[in-house]
């Protein structure tokens, strides 16, 4: 038996990840990083628009601050989320991104100077103060009230990527590529690190840790139609699941994304929208705006990607060989422009599509559809990262439900969540790791071993006629179109009873080559199961959540029901041997909240079921503002008065900002 | 779009670590669809002929860099190459050379990234400066950043090395890769390295002055980046170190 020991282990390479592991490097323990892939081709890589942080430089982000951030993200979660939580994300998000700075990533700077920008359909002209020239600049994305979003022209995440895991390598982290975490290792409500198969060799190995932080991003391939890595397949939510003891929070949370290119799926940043973009139907007209008048291409995600479909189920789609679809227009930003802030955009539609977004009219216009694009559900954890059942077991970054994100997911949180998560869940990790010792017997580890390995040899052994290719691709069809954009009762139903029995198949399937190593097709057989198992939470969830909240619209629901629906959904896979997950539900406390619920200001009025408790809330939070303003109190200490937050390090000192 | 055709696709298998493997061509035959490009055929190969084949895909966009293999002679990232841009529909797979083989199309290439980006020391140098991450960042040319930017825009895909003349002689030689790293720090304002410092790192046969100025780096280059111009730039800035 093959064990390595070290204080912190953390299972996946990509922002989450590595930024955790420069956390607790620094803080003196031997940390070691597993990964499917060479760290550097994770899927953060992929994140194109940029990454929110408050900074308020450039000229259309003046006044910006973490309160606006804080109540665009709570919007935008369609109050689904934690909102300690989300203040904690938006206080520390411009520490990140001017850490991110010093850390070599070269964020797109502040011109001095007037210049052309395209809003709303219009040239527009920009003039950019002197005394902020070569800070970093921002461009808009959907449901801010600010320019907020960060980048680096549209390769955003591969930048930040790759001077995270430079800094990694600096910090002598110990990083592991193609190593796959396949169980966790706990006893009596505390983790102790993972069974790790080799995919090179196939070797089964424990490695045992103080504490063990799951990061290993989303599970879209679930999904067939998604702009996904074909490593998103959510393991690491899986093992945890198949713990019995942790829970998974809001798995029926998931986004879909309004502009993935036709049909490959591969994404077209919504930086396009945000850098003035339109959306045209079959006629070539504007759609957007006649739904949405307010916000128009820029609502949040959820409600752009069912405007669409809606407009297409109303005959305005545009016909193909792959369906109907609709166009995104970003020729009316000119070439300049996307030669330079849209590049990777411009490769992707020239290469796959043979189109060149540039070309002036109809000629330049790519085809887009909403496809599955992001979990916000994940492993429920404290507000530490922390599992809330699982000691030991930390989760940060799209793998986790720490609950900034709610029901929908603002564009460009995402890949700022990671950062941010990684430097304060890491930092909590990295105290976790400080102050318990390891415990657990050999015998302990070898019987987890055995386990697994035991596992694998029945997989092989098996003389069934089910093919586990087929059955994926069932499942991921099955997800497409019952576990959708929109949902009613009895697709979810039927898509429960469906997904329980493709799970059985998998005990009847043969695995054609019997070798342990270098065998892509045992992957598979010991993969599917697991992602049938995430699939069954997120199509009970769906089913038993009688609401339409964020991104999980029910047809047959169609109001937020605040008086019913304010929790979370919690998930456990009870015993081994079930076929189904249990499901129960942790309240917010709407008493609590700094910003009790509301209408979001975009998408249809008059669709929720209020509960009564907001209103008073709401006098509540109004009288404290009124008064403490009268008293000549600062915004920072009305916030600390409505709900208080704490952080590690020094992430809690107040951020500061030109001419604040 | 091409019409939709039978086409084959011949691919280079063997397994090193399987002591009755020995590399040989497995010929595979499939229908062409609309759009189609190596992922897509290679995932529906493996998964309805040949559930054993080996080969790496993760973006499958062109972003991530997985995916490098030699189609007809040619590295080149297989994620966007479109098999209507082979009218004869015949297409023969082999992994790159010059990294370890893992198996089939499967190359080592994330081993031999780790070692160039310790040996340039592909980050920031500045000495531990510990910065105030409260305070507003340092300033910075837009020039510079967008500079900058060109050349971090490198995938690590490994095709430079791939199509190297002195990678395929000098297995230590640290590639266009790695000297488009030093370039790219060498410009950052940030970096306070001077060019004695990167001369210890690449000022030697195995790094600037192995290059022969072969320049297939360049030509295959998935995103374009200006190899002959850094290493040129990087060998006369080296060149006149002390």
């Amino acid at each position: 038996m093959k064990i390595t020991y070290c204080d912190a282990l953390i299972i996946g390479g990509g922002l989450a990840g590595l930024r955790a592991s420069v956390a607790t490097q620094k803080k003196g323990l031997n940390t070691i990083v597993l990964s499917l892939v060479p760290v550097k081709r994770s899927h953060s890589a992929a994140a194109q628009g940029g990454m929110q942080a408050s900074l308020a430089n450039s000229k259309m982000s003046k006044g910006d601050n973490e309160d606006i951030h804080f109540s665009d993200t709570v919007k935008g979660s369609d109050w689904g989320c934690d909102q300690e939580v989300a203040r904690m994300f938006v206080h520390t998000a411009p520490k990140a991104i001017r850490e991110l700075s010093a850390w070599g990533v070269p964020w797109t700077r502040v011109q001095e100077g007037s210049r052309e920008a395209v809003i709303n359909a219009k040239r527009t002209t920009i003039v950019e103060d002197k005394e902020r020239h070569g800070l970093i600049m921002s461009r808009d994305f959907g449901g801010t009230k600010k320019w907020r979003t960060c980048y680096t022209s549209d390769a955003t995440g591969h930048t930040m990527l790759f001077s995270v895991a430079n800094e990694a390598l600096k910090h002598k982290v110990d990083i592991r590529d193609r190593k796959e975490a396949i169980s966790l290792i706990h006893e009596n409500q505390r983790c102790y690190g993972a069974i790790v198969r080799d995919l090179i060799t196939g070797e089964l190995e424990a490695y045992i840790a103080k504490g063990t932080c799951v990061a290993t991003g989303g599970y879209g391939r679930i999904y067939k139609q998604t702009t996904n890595a074909v490593i998103c397949e959510g393991m690491g939510a899986a093992i945890a699941l198949e713990t019995g003891v942790a829970t998974l929070g809001n798995m029926e949370a998931v986004q879909f994304h309004p502009t993935p290119i036709v049909p490959s799926g591969i994404l077209l940043t919504e930086g396009c929208r945000g850098d003035g973009g339109i959306l045209r139907d079959v006629d070539g007209h504007r759609f957007m705006p006649d739904y949405e008048p307010e916000k128009k291409e820029l609502a949040s995600r959820d409600v752009v990607s069912r405007r669409m479909i809606e407009h297409i189920r109303n005959g305005k789609g545009v016909p193909s060989a792959y369906g109907d679809h609709i166009w995104l227009d970003i020729s009316i930003l000119g070439r300049e422009h996307i030669e330079k802030n849209l590049r990777d955009v411009q490769e992707i539609c020239k290469v796959f599509n043979g189109i060149d977004p540039a070309d002036e009219g109809p000629k330049g216009w790519v085809p887009v559809l909403p496809m599955q694009h992001y979990s916000m559900g994940g492993i429920r954890t404290k507000k530490t990262g922390e599992s809330q059942k699982l000691h030991g077991l930390f989760a940060c970054g799209e793998a986790a439900c720490w609950d900034m994100h709610g029901f929908n997911r603002l564009g460009g949180n995402s890949v700022s969540e990671t950062v941010v998560a990684g430097m304060i869940i890491g930092n909590y990790f990295a105290d976790y790791c400080l102050e318990n010792d390891l415990d657990i017997k050999t015998q302990t580890i070898e019987a987890c071993l055995n386990k697994e390995s035991d596992k694998i040899d029945k997989l092989l052994a098996l003389d069934g006629k089910e093919d586990i290719f087929a059955i994926k691709n069932t499942m991921q069809n099955l997800m497409d179109q019952k576990v959708g954009i929109f949902r009613d009762g009895e697709n979810l139903s039927q898509a429960v009873d469906e997904l329980q029995e493709l799970l059985k198949k998998t005990n009847n399937i043969t695995v054609k080559s019997k070798s342990r190593a270098g065998n892509p097709e045992l992957e598979e057989a010991y993969r599917v199961p697991k992602m049938l198992k995430l699939a069954l939470c997120i199509a009970k969830g769906a089913e038993q959540r009688t609401e339409s909240r964020g991104a999980h619209y029910r047809e047959d629901f169609l109001k937020r029901d605040d008086k019913n629906w304010l929790k979370r959904t919690l998930t456990h896979w009870a015993n081994e041997e079930d076929s189904l997950p249990t499901i129960t539900y942790e309240e917010l406390d709407i008493m609590n909240m700094e910003m009790p619920p509301a209408f979001r200001g975009y998408g249809a009025k008059g669709m929720i079921i209020e509960n009564e408790l907001s209103a008073q809330r709401q006098e509540e939070v109004d009288d404290i503002k009124e008064k403490m303003d009268d008293e000549g109190k600062d915004r920072h200490e009305i916030q600390d008065a409505l709900m208080q937050f704490d952080l590690p390090m020094n992430y809690r000192e107040k951020n500061e900002r030109v001419g604040e | 779009m091409s019409q939709q055709k039978d086409i084959t696709i011949s691919v280079l298998k063997f397994n090193p670590r399987d002591k009755e493997s020995h590399p040989k061509f497995v010929e595979y035959t499939l229908q062409e669809t609309p759009g189609m490009t190596l992922f897509i055929a290679l995932s529906k190969i493996r998964q309805e002929m040949d559930p054993d084949l080996a080969f790496d895909f993760v973006c499958r966009a062109g972003i991530c860099g997985s995916c490098a293999m030699v189609v007809n002679g040619k590295p080149t990232l297989a994620c966007r190459t479109l098999i209507a841009n082979y009218p004869d529909g015949k297409l023969q797979l082999m992994p790159m050379p010059a990294f370890e083989l893992i198996k089939d199309l499967s190359v080592n290439t994330g081993k031999w990234m780790d070692n160039m980006s310790n040996r340039v020391e592909s980050w920031i140098v500045d000495n531990e400066k510990e910065i105030d991450i409260t305070k507003i960042e340092e300033k910075m040319e837009p020039k510079i950043a967008e500079e900058i930017f060109e050349l971090d825009r490198c995938i690590e895909c490994g095709i430079c090395v791939a199509s190297c003349g002195t990678a395929l002689m000098r297995p230590n030689f640290v590639g266009a890769v790695g000297l488009n790293r030093v370039a790219r720090f060498q410009m950052d304002p940030r970096d306070k390295r001077t060019d004695e410092d990167f001369y210890d790192l690449v000022g030697d046969d195995d790094g600037i002055f192995g290059c022969m100025s072969l320049l297939a780096c360049e030509d295959h280059c998935p995103k374009n980046l200006p190899l002959q111009n850094k290493i040129a730039y990087m060998r006369r800035k080296l060149v006149s170190v002390k």
